[in-house]
């Protein structure tokens, strides 16, 4: 009797299973490492703020693809000029913004105006600075004309910084963001979490999810603890890769492994003796061994790189064999420039554990040469207080994780402060360049350069490690810029 | 109880009474072994604790590295020895910073009892009392940055007023006593009174707050490493070790075990023998607990 009870229960149990598996799920809950520090993606460099709104809320004329490619975003074509002066692009009819506001042309001039204005807060303002003029000719059409000719221009537009804004919802933007994207903002819950909900309204594709939340969590044994109990559906960027073999064993989760943009180098104050010596920035490039400082700070995941560059760009050059391990080599070069007895210097370390375990590693095989790195682990914001703009260290780690952006070591006031009218040259040129081959022969010329002047040691291209519920389809596996991309994210059942 | 009352009664046997005293025995051991351990750390140690070994990571303990390696490949037998050094030295130097200041303050409370004197020592005394020492920690780090000197100067700083209240308590029921009359009336100041007559009698009670001060300044030591403040790598400290071990105990659990076991046992060492040793010095709390 009690037998038939217990079946009797099964089969209910199993049926309900059944209902709830046959109606896929239309939530999703992220989680994130950084909370961003308001929601205005065209006033701040935080990258939290892309990860969270980025193709999500707002979006620009153009816009990155998952593989990094640049395409139509809420301009359905353009035209470029022959003298490349100029660029007319079409806009998308019909799109409104989440207040029900229409987004036209006039948008287009407002937002891209305040970016590049005299007192514009931007954090890419320079990328905006050659636009000489933003006309609206009629309401689907809007034409940008250029100093010189810029052949990164469309690239350029389609970062987080030109989305579009409307100038009706500007006052608030930095707490209730209103986007012509997919999804709406709904609620923040400062300290937690963001809440964004679909739009039904929306221009092109709609969204396949109903809501997603973004859950911030700092702590990488919490983040691991929190996809182990499935609180979270998805961690993009998640902080300790030594985790992830445990959710690649485990039938529940997929890892997700790709590149990002992140060139994390060993930054090193050209500027301060005795790093102002080629030779002694040589020495530490030989003196580092890459693979070493892969396997045992990031558990192998990362590609080696030799020069500034990300490695899945067309245009990239494998310069790794500048910059070989050779300790021996290192100790000579030390020699000759008059530091046989090596010297002492300071490591300065932001919280990533890319930058904490590879400067113990850095620190032990500087040691092997005789040089002294005296780490010391320092809170992002004391990070860029004293390092990024007091410029006050000798060596740091850090990712630079912004898409092509070698144009940093034309800035001779950039916290390296590489000085060489040679490279400020060829960046002029770059600027300059239209054609694909031209541009790409110039983009190596640069790579090159800073290589063999050994700026900084460079040491792998971040790779992009998340990790998912095996049922999700549709998450970037790729970084190519902070973002994650919801509009083609669904549950598979 | 008879047993206890015995030994008590026999002058000279406290050899006997402490080797006796099962608390204090195992106390000692436990001590000795680490302290042991830090110090042939500065002639000897398996293996190099700065030396890695990329390739050997996260081994688990075997007959070569007896504890197993770290996520550098770095030897945890060789760690811990080298990390009781630092343990001990930080705890030490800051316990005797709280001693050196604090005794003398509290004798002082206790010379002018009731007076402006005892009050602002007393009063200064609660303010630095009410920061928690991770507080003081995080202050002094924001100014001068992480470092084991600016951990024993946190930890130090908390330790002034523990000392400075005991020995003002203790001294100020001495200042009553006939002997102490005596010498005041003998012309004897107050200075000479405090270092001749109170500080001798007070010594017993020192060396048990000591130990126990100890005890929880090897703690200190080790949770001010464990969020970043203390000892900056690559020095070995357990706190950090503990700390770098968070996301790996799930498959490198033996990286995590060592030091706390390390912590534990040290922690446990030193209050069981500052608790024998209350015993030892003091028979009228033993009689009272028998």
């Amino acid at each position: 009797m009690k037998h038939t009870r217990v079946s009797f229960a099964t089969v209910v149990v199993l049926a309900m299973g059944a209902g709830l598996a046959q109606a896929a799920q239309t939530d999703i809950t992220l989680g994130m490492q950084l909370e961003p520090p308001h929601l205005d993606p065209t006033s701040a460099a935080a990258g939290a703020i892309d990860q969270v709104l980025y193709a999500n809320i707002f979006e620009g004329l153009t816009r990155f693809a998952s593989d990094g490619a640049i395409i139509a975003g809420l301009a359905q074509s353009w035209y470029i000029s022959d003298d490349g002066l100029t660029y007319t692009f079409n806009l998308h009819s019909g799109v409104k913004f989440h207040d029900g506001t229409t987004m036209d042309s006039r948008d287009v001039k407002f937002s891209l105006d305040r970016a590049r204005a005299e007192d514009s807060a931007n954090a890419q303002k320079a990328l905006y600075a050659g636009i000489t003029s933003v006309d609206a000719l009629d309401p689907e059409t809007v034409r940008i004309t250029l100093a010189e000719p810029n052949g990164a221009l469309l690239f350029n537009l389609a970062w987080g910084d030109a989305v579009i804004v409307a100038p009706e919802s500007i006052e608030n933007i930095k707490t209730n963001p209103v986007g012509t994207g997919p999804f709406t903002f709904s609620n923040w819950v400062q300290g937690d979490k963001i809440e964004i909900t679909k739009n039904p309204d929306y221009w092109g594709t709609p969204a396949k999810l109903d809501k997603a939340t973004f859950k911030f969590i700092s702590d990488p044994t919490a983040a691991f603890a929190a996809v182990m109990a499935e609180d979270v559906d998805a961690f993009p960027g998640f902080p300790a890769p030594e985790n992830l073999p445990q959710f690649d064993a485990d039938p529940r989760f997929t890892v997700m492994i790709g590149s990002t943009e992140g060139e994390t180098i060993l930054s090193t104050n050209n500027k301060m003796p005795p790093f102002d010596n080629v030779k002694v920035r040589k020495a530490l490039a030989h003196a580092i061994d890459r693979q070493s400082i892969i396997d045992g700070a990031m558990f192998g995941y990362g590609t080696p790189i030799g020069t500034h560059f990300a490695p899945h760009n067309p245009a990239y050059l494998d310069m790794t064999g500048n910059s070989n391990y050779d300790p021996d080599l290192a100790r000579s070069l030390l020699a000759e420039a008059g530091f046989a007895d090596g010297f002492s210097t300071t490591l300065k370390l932001p919280p990533p554990s890319y930058a904490r375990r590879g400067g113990e590693i850095i620190a032990a095989q500087l040691a092997e040469v005789g040089i002294t790195a005296e780490i010391s682990n320092l809170e992002w914001a004391q990070w860029l207080e004293q390092v990024f703009r007091g410029k006050d260290y000798g060596l740091t780690i850090v990712s630079h994780t912004e898409p092509m952006d070698i144009g940093i070591y034309a800035r001779p006031d950039y916290y390296f402060q590489y000085e060489s009218a040679a490279f400020q040259g060829l960046m002029v040129d770059l600027n300059a360049a239209t054609d694909p081959a031209k541009r790409t022969e110039i983009m190596q010329a640069a790579q090159t350069m800073i290589s063999e002047e050994y700026v900084n040691g460079y040491l792998f291209q971040l790779a992009a490690t998340g990790v998912a519920n095996a049922k999700i389809v549709g998450l970037w596996a790729n970084a190519p810029t902070q973002a994650t991309d919801l509009t083609a994210v669904y549950w598979n059942d | 109880m008879a047993d206890q009352v015995g030994v008590t009664k026999k002058p000279g046997g406290w050899l006997r009474t402490s080797l006796g005293s099962r608390n204090l025995m195992l106390g000692l051991i436990l001590t000795m072994v680490f302290v042991a351990g830090a110090l042939v750390s500065f002639v000897w140690t398996p293996f190099d604790v700065t030396k890695m070994d990329i390739a050997h990571k996260l081994a688990t303990p075997n007959t070569t590295n007896w504890f197993g390696t770290d996520h550098f490949g770095r030897d945890i037998f060789s760690m811990i020895m080298v990390g009781a050094r630092t343990s001990i030295a930080v705890a030490l130097v800051a316990v005797s910073i709280g001693m050196f200041i604090g005794v003398p303050l509290g004798l002082a409370a206790a010379a002018r009892s009731g007076g402006w004197g005892d009050e602002i020592i007393m009063r200064g005394n609660d303010l630095v009392f009410a920061f928690p020492a991770l507080l003081i920690a995080i202050m002094i780090t924001a100014v001068f940055g992480p470092s084991a000197t600016n951990a024993i100067i946190a930890i130090g700083i908390f330790n002034i007023p523990v000392f400075a209240r005991l020995t003002r308590g203790a001294a100020l029921t001495l200042w009553t006593r006939d002997y102490v009359l005596s010498a005041r009336v003998s012309g004897k100041g107050a200075v000479r009174i405090s270092a001749e007559h109170i500080l001798p009698n007070i010594t017993n009670l020192l060396i048990v707050q000591g130990t126990i001060q100890f005890s929880l300044g090897i703690l200190a030591e080790a949770g001010l490493s464990y969020v970043g403040l203390g000892a900056q790598p690559p020095i070995p400290s357990w706190g950090r070790m503990l700390a770098d071990s968070q996301t790996m105990i799930s498959f490198a659990p033996h990286m995590a075990l060592f030091p706390g076991f390390a912590i534990l046992l040290t922690v446990l060492g030193l209050n069981l023998m500052g608790d024998g040793l209350r015993d030892l010095f003091d028979p009228r709390i033993r009689r009272g607990r028998g």
